[in-house]
């Protein structure tokens, strides 16, 4: 299978003021399609720090990074931005949504910034709708749906580009035991379709539903199940 | 990221807050409200004035007599009768720069039709009289040279006398008594209006100049004219016409030496350019003190789009991991910025119609909301929109998306 990620020696150094903090001590991996990978440890781990990288939000010190065979390391803000648009979707701990917009809207958002028609964009965002199970709730604001509800409308979001990978930070830490099992089983389900699934979390059985766990402590990994 | 869809969402953020995007606006609404109000009621005034300039003739000189002074007591200017016919004839006929000119005597009286009777200002006048105070006639027919040379009894009514002695009749034919004389009506003029003084001038009554020399005004001759009203050949020529009046009156009237004289000349043209002047000059510091005004609501529009984007942090947030650009952001708040303004702007625009609109009913002036004033302010509530937009809307766009993700 082909590779979607590969990290070469990555590393992380933090400045404030003459204080550096080095959060990724040269982390080496890669992760091939279809796979879904836990990232795992407590928090300062460098796990968040990861999944930063990852998401194109952060740029490494040093270090490559290839996403989908490209060097995102090289590129520029507005690069990154339309690399997070089209490769990447994300799902966060806290939803995340827009306020005081429907749903629908909020799947259509990274469209948007894609720059798709109004149609063609509704369409799509009904569709990734329907496969995370909220047809029916197009229409609903965020404040009218249960957590689970709304962190199916994420993860709608999130697959709505049709991205190279998912990256969820943490996407159970605000639900309860039962919602968390439903949108793990989401997961598991849209991985099983061919999804790239990248996860962190700190809890175990959370981390379980993942086919491969890769453990950080201290800004290196000490674990991968792989 | 197309266009439209930026207003949207940024109607959706206004719309949000409601409350806060009225108040907000209010600022602008209020600048340009009085910037609309003030610039309708300043080019009414200036319209007013231009009006009253062309109603009274262009390029004239008024020659009045000056003061006598008899047992001691003085009268004032104009009591003299110091100026005749020859006079007039003179000027005509040796200064250069002069048009025309004509003599005129001013009387008042009571003027009777029927049962009917008005009091008016009866004037004396030439044919150059109307020629040089472009006046035509309504109705009927003017004063000719042959009404003049032959003091025929005969007279012109102004559209009041007219209106308030025959009524809807038409007066052209009919004897009027002025004075206890009876006179035949051969024409009315047409309407003039208000004179700059604020007077009716079509509550005026014309005979022939020799007419009212003879029958109308007390005088020791006949002779004697009340005032010269004289036209210059063109507004270049109009201080060199007055030069030439004074010279040649001087040198007639034998004033030399330290002798004052016994007439004055005045120049209308003059006296009501300073007027326009000084209204201009008064729109223009009404305009300042609105301009003034719109910086302040600007600055207001700053202060609430600076608390929106710290309010919004995590909103920019997820808008930048999901893909949005720098401009993106940028573009947003400052469409936010400017549709606030651009509302405000429009509310403006409709309140300061409206209120130059009662103050024109109320107060009967005239009020003018010219297209032009209406584009400049509607372009710089934009403006205002844009420049005040701009600082914070860079501050969204400039902020890490870790960061505002992170923001609680």
């Amino acid at each position: 299978m082909s590779e979607v990620i590969a990290l070469t020696d990555i590393r992380r150094v933090f400045t404030m003021g003459d204080q550096q903090f080095e959060a990724l001590k040269g982390v080496s991996y890669s992760i091939s399609a279809g796979e879904f990978v836990a990232i795992m440890g407590a928090s300062g781990s460098g796990k968040s720090t990861c999944m930063n990288i990852l998401g194109c939000l952060d740029r490494p010190t040093s270090g490559q990074y290839l996403l989908d065979g490209l060097d995102v390391g090289a590129m520029n803000t507005n690069q990154l931005a339309d690399i997070r648009n089209k490769k990447l979707g994300f799902v966060f701990q806290g939803f995340n949504l827009l306020a005081r917009t429907p749903a629908v809207e909020n799947v259509e958002l990274p469209l948007v910034y894609a720059g798709l028609h109004s149609r063609e964009r509704r369409e799509k965002a009904l569709a990734a709708m329907q496969q995370v199970g909220l047809a029916g709730k197009e229409n609903n604001h965020p404040s009218q749906l249960s957590g689970g509800q709304q962190q199916r409308v994420a993860i709608a979001r999130a697959l709505v580009n049709n991205p190279a990978v998912i990256l969820a930070d943490e996407p159970t830490g605000n639900l309860d035991s039962s919602t968390t099992a439903e949108i793990m089983s989401l997961f598991t389900t849209l991985n099983k379709q061919g999804i790239t699934i990248i996860m962190v979390t700190h809890e175990h059985d959370v981390a379980a539903y993942a086919g491969r766990q890769i453990t950080f402590r201290d800004g290196n990994i000490i674990g991968d199940t792989k | 990221m197309d266009f439209l869809q930026t207003v949207k969402i940024a109607l959706r953020a206004l719309r949000t807050n409601k409350m806060r995007s009225f108040l907000t606006m209010l600022g602008i609404i209020i600048g340009i409200a009085s910037v609309i109000a003030m610039m309708a009621v300043g080019s009414g005034a200036s319209y007013v004035i231009s009006q009253q300039i062309a109603s009274i003739g262009s390029n004239i000189i008024l020659v009045i007599p000056g003061s006598t002074t008899s047992g001691g007591l003085r009268t004032g200017s104009g009591g003299a009768q110091t100026l005749t016919s020859d006079d007039v004839k003179a000027i005509m006929a040796e200064c250069p720069s002069v048009d025309l000119a004509s003599g005129t005597v001013r009387s008042s009286g009571q003027v009777v039709y029927g049962n009917m009777n008005w009091s008016t200002v009866i004037m004396g006048g030439t044919p150059e009289l109307f020629e040089i105070r472009e006046w035509g006639i309504a109705n009927g027919r003017g004063i000719t040279q042959q009404d003049v040379d032959g003091a025929v009894k005969v007279c012109l009514l102004g559209q009041t006398v007219a209106d308030n002695l025959f009524g809807s009749a038409d007066p052209v034919g009919n004897i009027v008594r002025i004075k206890k004389i009876p006179f035949t009506v051969i024409g009315v003029l047409e309407r003039k209006g208000q004179s700059p003084q604020g007077t009716d001038q079509d509550d005026t009554l014309f005979v022939p100049l020799r007419t009212a020399q003879r029958n109308l005004v007390r005088s020791q001759h006949t002779n004697n004219v009340g005032a010269l009203i004289v036209k210059a050949k063109s507004k270049e020529l109009l201080t060199k016409a007055e030069e030439e009046i004074n010279s040649l009156l001087n040198q007639r009237h034998r004033i030399t030496g330290g002798k004052e004289p016994d007439f004055s000349t005045r120049n209308l043209s003059e006296i009501l350019a300073v007027a326009e002047q000084s209204s201009k000059a008064m729109s223009l510091l009404l305009g300042a003190v609105a301009s003034i005004s719109l910086i302040v609501g600007g600055i207001g529009i700053m202060n609430i789009m600076l608390v929106s984007v710290t309010e919004r942090t995590r909103e920019i947030g997820i808008r930048m991991a999901i893909g949005a650009k720098k401009n993106d952001i940028l573009l947003q708040f400052m469409t936010e910025a400017v549709l606030l303004t651009m509302l405000g702007g429009l509310i403006g625009i409709a309140l300061g119609a409206g209120g130059a609109m009662v103050v024109s009913r109320m107060l009967e002036w005239p009020t003018l909301i010219s297209f032009q004033s209406i584009s400049i302010a509607f372009v710089f509530s934009g403006a205002v929109g844009i420049f005040f937009g701009f600082y914070p809307a860079r501050k969204a766009a400039g902020l890490n998306p870790i960061d505002a993700l992170r923001y609680e």
